[in-house]
C-alpha cells in the first residue's frame, strides 16, 4: 500500500527554472541513470533485431534492408535451414505441453495452498520454492543423472525436457495463481455453499472462473519462459532432434552465424511480447469490472481490488 | 490467521478434499525434484565401475561411500587446484557482478518508484522487458557488438578511447563479469522497486521535517528501510550467477576465465560424473544458507502483506 503522494508535481515553467538553477539535483542525475540504463539494456536488443533484416551476411556492417531473406527466401533462412525450423517447432512444441502439463497442476496446487492448511501443505510449499531458486544447473545435471542412469527408459530427449520443465514451470503458475485467491477472497464460495453447492461445484462453477484471468496469465507466462529455458532443455537434450532456440543460439553464437540466426530469435522475442502483452492486457480487461466496483466509493467489496 | 480448517456454512470438506488438490504437483516436485537431487547424492557418493571407470549410482545410503566425495572437497580446499582456482574466481565474479547490479540498479529502481509520474507504467514495462527477451537473444546481441569489427570497438575509436580494435571475446574476465551483470540487473531492480515503492513516505517526511537534508535522509531512512529489498535483490542475482555456465562459454570460453558452472558441466560431460555430481552437493551446500534465508525473507515478506 503505497501512502497518498505528498509532493504535487510542480508546472512545467518551474521545473525548467529550476532544471537551469540547479541541472545537477537528485532527480535529474536519476533521469540520467534511468535513461542510461534503459538505452544499455535494449540497444543491444534492437541492434540484434535489426540485423534479421540485413540484406547481406554480416552481423557487424549493415548491408541494407531485406524483410524476408533470413526469414523465408533464403537457402540458410530459418524457414529452410533445417536446424533452425525444426529448433522453432521443437520449442513450440516443448512450451506447449509444459503449458498443458503445468498450469493446471499448478492451479490446483495453488487453490490447495491457500485453502488447506493441513501439514503436508506447508512442506509442498516449501519444496516448490525451494525448486524456484534452486540454481538450473542442479536441476539439469540431476535429472540428466536420473534420465541416464535411474530411468533409462525415458532416456534423455523430448520426453525427458518436458517431465523437467513441467516442474521447474509449476511454481510461476502457483505463484500467480496464488495472487488472485488472496485478492478474490473466500466469500463467493462461501456464499455458493450455503446456497446448497457441493464443494466440488462451488470451485468448478464459482472459484475456477474468477481465477480465469490469473490462469490466461499463468499460460502467457509459462510459455514465454518455457520458449526461452535453457538450461534444463539443453541438459536433457543429447541429439539435433531436441534442439531448442535457445540451445541453437547457445551453439552457433560463437561460430560467426548468419543473420537467419538473429531472424529466429526475432521471432522467439516476437512470439513472446504478444503473448506477455496478451496476459498483461488480458488480465486487465478480466478484473476491469472489479475494479471498476473496488474504486467507486460505495463498494463494499474492496477484497477483490486486484492492485493493478 | 486461524490454523483450523475454515468450514463456511456447516459444509464439511472430505477429508482428502483439499490433499487431492495438493497431489499431482507435490508429486511432480518429488518426481523430478526430490528424486533428481537424490540421484545427484547417490552418483556423488556412489562408486566407480572399475573397468569402465562409468559412475555408478548407489541408492542404499548406508552403503554411501564419502571417498570420491571426500577428494572433491579435498581439492576444493587445495591451493592451486582447478577447483579452488575456479570456485575462487567464480566468488569473485559474483561478488563484483552482484555489487555492480546494486550499485546500478538502486538509483533506477529508486527513481522510478519515487520520482516518475505519468512515464512510470512505460518505464515498467522497460524495466520488465528483459524477462522476456531471451537470455541468450541478450547474450548473442552482445557476441556481435563486442566483435573485433563491432560496435563497440568503432565507438570506443570514433570517440578516442582506444586506437585500435580491443579483443573483448578472447578470455577477458571483464567481458565476462559485463554478462553476468547485463544479464542479471533485471532480476535486481525488481524486488528493489517493490521494497522502495512501498515504503511508507511519511517515514521520509518525518524526516525532512525534522531537519535532514535530502541526502542524509536518504543515508538515515530510505536506505535502511529497504534493506530488506536489498538483500532479496542481491540473493536473486547471485544464486543463478553461481551457477551460470553460459554466459562464460559465449563471451570468453577460455580455461582462465571457467566459472563454477563451467566445472560442473565439464565434469558431468566427461566420464567424471561422480565429480560433477559431486561438485553439484557442494554447490547446494555452499547455497543452501543464503536460499533458506531468501525463502524466510519473502515469507515474512508475504505475511505482513496478508495481515
Amino acid at each position: 500500500m503505497s501512502g497518498p503522494l505528498s509532493v504535487q508535481a510542480p508546472p512545467a515553467s518551474r521545473r525548467l527554472t529550476s532544471w537551469i538553477a540547479n541541472p545537477w539535483a537528485q532527480a535529474r542525475f536519476l533521469w540520467v541513470a534511468v535513461f542510461g540504463y534503459l538505452a544499455w539494456s535494449l540497444v543491444p536488443v534492437f541492434i540484434a533485431v535489426a540485423y534479421s533484416f540485413n540484406a547481406g551476411k554480416a552481423q557487424t556492417t549493415w548491408q541494407g534492408f531485406s524483410a524476408t531473406r533470413w526469414f523465408i527466401t533464403d537457402v540458410n533462412s530459418v524457414w529452410q535451414d533445417e536446424t533452425l525450423r525444426s529448433a522453432l517447432f521443437q520449442s513450440l512444441k516443448l512450451s506447449a505441453l509444459t503449458v498443458v502439463i503445468a498450469v493446471p497442476l499448478g492451479v490446483a496446487f495453488a487453490i490447495a495452498l491457500d485453502r488447506w492448511r493441513g501439514r503436508g501443505a506447508g512442506t509442498s510449499d516449501f519444496v516448490m520454492l525451494f525448486s524456484f531458486i534452486t540454481p538450473e544447473i542442479a536441476i539439469g545435471v540431476g535429472l540428466f543423472l536420473m534420465m541416464t542412469k535411474l530411468v533409462e527408459q525415458i532416456g534423455l530427449g523430448f520426453t525427458a525436457q518436458v517431465l523437467g520443465l513441467s516442474m521447474y514451470e509449476l511454481a510461476f503458475t502457483v505463484i500467480i495463481v496464488r495472487a488472485r485467491l488472496l485478492s478474490v477472497g473466500k466469500h463467493y464460495e462461501e456464499a455458493a455453499m450455503d446456497l446448497g453447492a457441493s464443494p466440488t461445484n462451488a470451485i468448478r462453477r464459482v472459484l475456477l472462473p474468477l481465477l480465469s484471468p490469473a490462469i490466461f496469465a499463468s499460460v502467457a507466462i509459462v510459455f514465454a519462459s518455457a520458449i526461452d529455458n535453457f538450461v534444463i532443455s539443453q541438459r536433457l537434450c543429447a541429439d539435433a532432434s531436441c534442439q531448442t532456440i535457445p540451445i541453437v543460439i547457445y551453439s552457433s553464437a560463437r561460430r560467426s552465424p548468419l543473420p537467419s540466426l538473429n531472424a529466429l530469435a526475432t521471432i522467439v522475442l516476437v512470439l513472446s511480447t504478444v503473448l506477455i502483452g496478451a496476459a498483461v492486457v488480458g488480465y486487465r480487461a478480466m478484473t476491469r469490472g472489479e475494479r471498476a466496483l473496488a474504486e467507486s466509493p460505495g463498494a463494499e467489496e474492496p477484497v477483490l481490488a486486484s492492485g493493478g | 490467521m486461524a490454523r483450523k480448517d475454515d468450514q463456511p456454512g456447516g459444509v464439511w470438506y472430505p477429508r482428502w478434499f483439499w490433499p487431492s488438490f495438493a497431489a499431482p504437483a507435490t508429486i511432480w516436485l518429488l518426481l523430478f525434484f526430490v528424486l533428481p537431487f537424490y540421484v545427484v547424492l547417490s552418483v556423488a557418493f556412489g562408486r566407480l565401475d572399475p573397468i569402465f571407470l562409468t559412475a555408478e549410482p548407489v541408492y542404499n545410503p548406508v552403503r554411501w561411500d564419502t571417498t570420491p566425495f571426500r577428494g572433491v572437497v579435498t581439492r576444493l580446499f587445495t591451493a592451486g587446484s582447478i577447483e579452488q582456482e575456479t570456485l575462487v574466481r567464480t566468488l569473485v565474479y559474483v561478488g563484483i557482478a552482484t555489487a555492480a547490479c546494486l550499485l546500478i540498479g538502486y538509483p533506477v529502481a529508486y527513481f522510478v518508484a519515487r520520482h516518475a509520474k505519468r512515464t512510470k507504467t512505460w518505464l515498467l514495462v522497460a524495466f520488465i522487458a528483459p524477462f522476456w527477451i531471451s537470455y541468450m537473444m541478450r547474450m548473442f546481441a552482445w557476441v556481435n557488438l563486442l566483435q573485433e569489427d563491432g560496435y563497440v570497438n568503432r565507438f570506443l575509436e570514433a570517440i578516442g578511447v582506444i586506437d585500435h580494435p580491443e579483443q573483448w571475446l578472447s578470455g577477458r574476465a571483464s567481458t565476462v563479469v559485463f554478462g553476468l551483470i547485463y544479464g542479471y540487473i533485471p532480476f535486481m531492480i525488481l524486488p528493489l522497486f517493490g521494497t522502495l515503492d512501498r515504503m511508507d513516505r511519511s517515514m521520509i517526511e518525518a524526516a525532512r521535517d525534522l531537519g535532514a537534508g535530502q541526502v542524509k535522509t536518504f543515508f538515515r531512512v530510505t536506505l535502511p528501510l529497504s534493506k530488506q529489498g536489498i538483500l532479496a535483490g542481491c540473493i536473486i542475482v547471485a544464486l543463478p550467477m553461481f551457477g551460470d555456465y553460459f554466459t562464460q562459454t559465449l563471451l570468453s570460453s577460455t580455461r582462465n576465465t571457467a566459472m563454477f558452472g563451467n566445472l560442473i558441466v565439464s565434469s558431468i560431460q566427461s566420464s567424471l560424473v561422480n565429480t560433477g555430481a559431486a561438485l553439484v552437493v557442494v554447490m547446494v551446500v555452499l547455497l543452501i544458507v543464503p536460499m533458506l534465508y531468501y525463502l524466510r525473507s519473502t515469507n515474512v515478506a508475504r505475511e505482513l502483506a496478508e495481515r
